[in-house]
């Protein structure tokens, strides 16, 4: 054999002490396509190099040559976990720069589907939590409930995962009584999932241990890196957008925002499991006000805004007016006032924000998502320099990075 | 007392005087522009002052304005006093051809990626930011894709133009 055959390792690979190693991205362990390059001194971790962008699909840029309502689709894969609040959130933006005012039913029906995605997003998140510290058998419990509400997102709008839910003004139909029905076994049923699962991993001896102390955070620097949501929650700062600027009507319900003090795995995790019950408590309030409503307010389920809201079916066959405004809407032929708008809604990880800027035309001149979760992503090096690596995989599933909302 | 709008606005031109132009309140959030060598003054004053106390950076991002001759790029600043619970807007100009604008990392550990992303689309040169490269696109892009003359799709379509978006 020639000499040449032989392998050639890199310059000082021998003389290193450290190995690196690449988690991801695609790597069970991570959840969601980004990779991190680990550089490890037996397991403890040296320093790590975050790379994202894996699944970037460029959605500012086409958002600039789509009408409003079309953008819609691209908001529900930015956090596909709770893709009705960023449905909502869209909705919202658009409401605020053409001055569109929602009846209170309208609101009430949003604050109980934006709480069901929170209640999935956070119940997936938690439940990895658990995986990932090797209990496995709670995630299973808990996620034949997110099955039951993607079935009441199926019965509103007929999508289960990328929504697509709602319109500028409210939403395409009335919820129908096989949505109601659905919606009342999960307020029924969850809450003993929910206490199934917690029994499991709250004061369970391994878990504590696992989560405690790993991948904390002061409040401090959790406000310097931008945190938002639970994750800021958990390191004891009570800033929540449902509070701090109701929108969507949230200033008529009555709930606890919880807040943690260490901002380790282990708050985190409780921060997101009492945030569950809250929106369990959330729902219920909004259903039984839905259910209070009396005359013609008990029907409403969008805005009176014919240059927006698409006309009824049965009016664009026999009404001029409503077959013009059909069309226009459909190709995309409204102008939008010109203007620019921030607005943001409180999303499974934190502040959701929408910069929208028009020109007048009928498309945004630029739009921006604010996504939590790129944003906090950064502090990842910080958390878990000098973890050993399995505390740093809890910490990746406790922050609950979701890849699509990272990328946009 | 609470602080408002009002205060903000007084506190900041009592500091800098007529350098900072063009204040509005686009749908109720106080917008203003500072020169783009004073983009950091403005901050840490922000930032520093007790009373105005701004230290939450919430979005930053730029846009691209081709018209604008000598300021085609404008970084915007969302900022954030959590306990008084008010936002305001904070814009910089800078020109395409040298678009060179102080980094707000020393400040802000969050405007890190947020700078990088903008870096990543729109090529503003972030002037001392620790390590300015692409976040989201491939390292071997030459081009700023989010800016205006980029093309969003094969340009040599004569079916869809700009007048079919209301601004032919």
């Amino acid at each position: 054999m020639s000499e040449t055959n032989h392998i050639r390792l890199p310059e000082g690979s021998i003389e290193r002490m450290t190995t690196t190693l690449n988690l991801g991205p695609t790597h069970p362990a991570v959840h969601g396509v980004f990779q991190n390059i680990l550089e490890l001194d037996g397991e403890r971790i040296v320093k790590t190099e975050a790379t994202v962008g894996y699944i970037h699909r460029a959605f500012e840029k086409i958002a600039e040559r789509r009408p409003l309502y079309q953008i819609t689709t691209l908001t529900d894969r930015l956090n596909y976990c709770s893709a009705p609040i960023n449905n909502m959130g869209w909705h919202l933006t658009c409401e605020k720069l053409l001055g569109i005012r929602t009846p209170k039913r309208v609101d009430y029906l949003r604050v109980i589907v934006m709480e069901l995605a929170r209640i999935t997003d956070h119940l997936i998140c938690t439940s990895i939590v658990g995986v990932d510290a090797g209990a496995f058998t709670g995630f299973l419990y808990v996620m034949q409930y997110r099955e039951l509400v993607y079935e009441i997102y199926e019965e509103i709008c007929g999508a289960r995962l990328t929504t697509n839910m709602g319109r500028i003004g409210g939403f395409e139909r009335d919820f129908p009584q096989a949505a109601w029905d659905k919606l009342e076994r999960f307020l029924r049923e969850y809450p003993k999932a929910q206490k199934e699962l917690e029994t499991l991993l709250v004061r369970n001896r391994i878990f504590y241990e696992r989560t405690r102390g790993s991948g904390a955070i002061s409040a401090e620097r959790a406000l310097n890196y931008g945190f938002t949501g639970p994750n800021l929650r958990a390191a004891g700062v009570d800033y929540d957008v449902r509070v701090h600027e109701p929108y969507c009507s949230y200033q008529d319900f009555d709930f606890r925002i919880p807040v943690g003090t260490t901002g380790d795995n282990h708050d985190r995790f409780m921060v997101r499991t009492e945030e569950i019950w809250q929106s369990l408590s959330i729902i219920e309030q909004a259903y039984r006000k839905i259910q209070d409503m009396k005359g013609p307010e008990a029907n409403v389920y969008h805005a009176d805004a014919p240059e927006y809201y698409l006309p009824q079916k049965t009016d664009v066959y026999s009404k001029m007016e409503a077959l013009i405004w059909h069309f226009k809407i459909v190709m995309g032929e409204v102008d939008i006032p010109a203007g620019e708008v921030y607005h943001s809604v409180e999303g499974g990880n934190g502040e959701v924000g929408y910069y929208l800027i028009s020109d007048g035309g009928r498309s945004p001149y630029r739009l921006h998502f604010r996504r939590p979760c790129f944003i906090y992503y950064q502090a990842y090096e910080e958390l878990v320099q000098g973890s050993m690596l399995s505390d740093a995989i809890i910490t990746m599933s406790s922050l609950n990075l979701i890849a699509g909302e990272m990328d946009a | 007392m609470a602080l408002t709008q009002e205060i903000v606005r007084k506190r900041l031109t009592d500091q800098f005087g007529d350098s900072l132009t063009e204040w509005g309140e686009p749908q109720g959030m106080l917008t203003f522009t500072a020169p783009r060598e004073m983009n950091l003054k403005v901050l840490s004053f922000l930032y520093d002052e007790a009373d105005l106390a701004f230290r939450f950076l919430t979005d930053l991002t730029a846009v691209h304005y081709p018209d604008r001759a000598g300021e085609e790029i404008c970084v915007v600043y969302h900022l954030h006093n959590l306990s008084a619970n008010l936002r305001l807007r904070l814009k910089v100009y800078a020109p395409v051809a040298q678009p060179d604008v102080y980094t707000a990392t020393r400040i802000f550990a969050a405007a890190n990626w947020m700078e990088r992303e903008t870096y990543d689309f729109f090529g503003v040169n972030f002037i001392g930011h620790p390590n300015l490269k692409r976040v989201l696109n491939v390292d071997e892009m030459d081009y700023f894709p989010l800016r205006k003359e980029f093309p969003l799709e094969d340009q040599t379509r004569i079916d869809k133009d700009d007048e079919m978006f209301g601004r032919g």
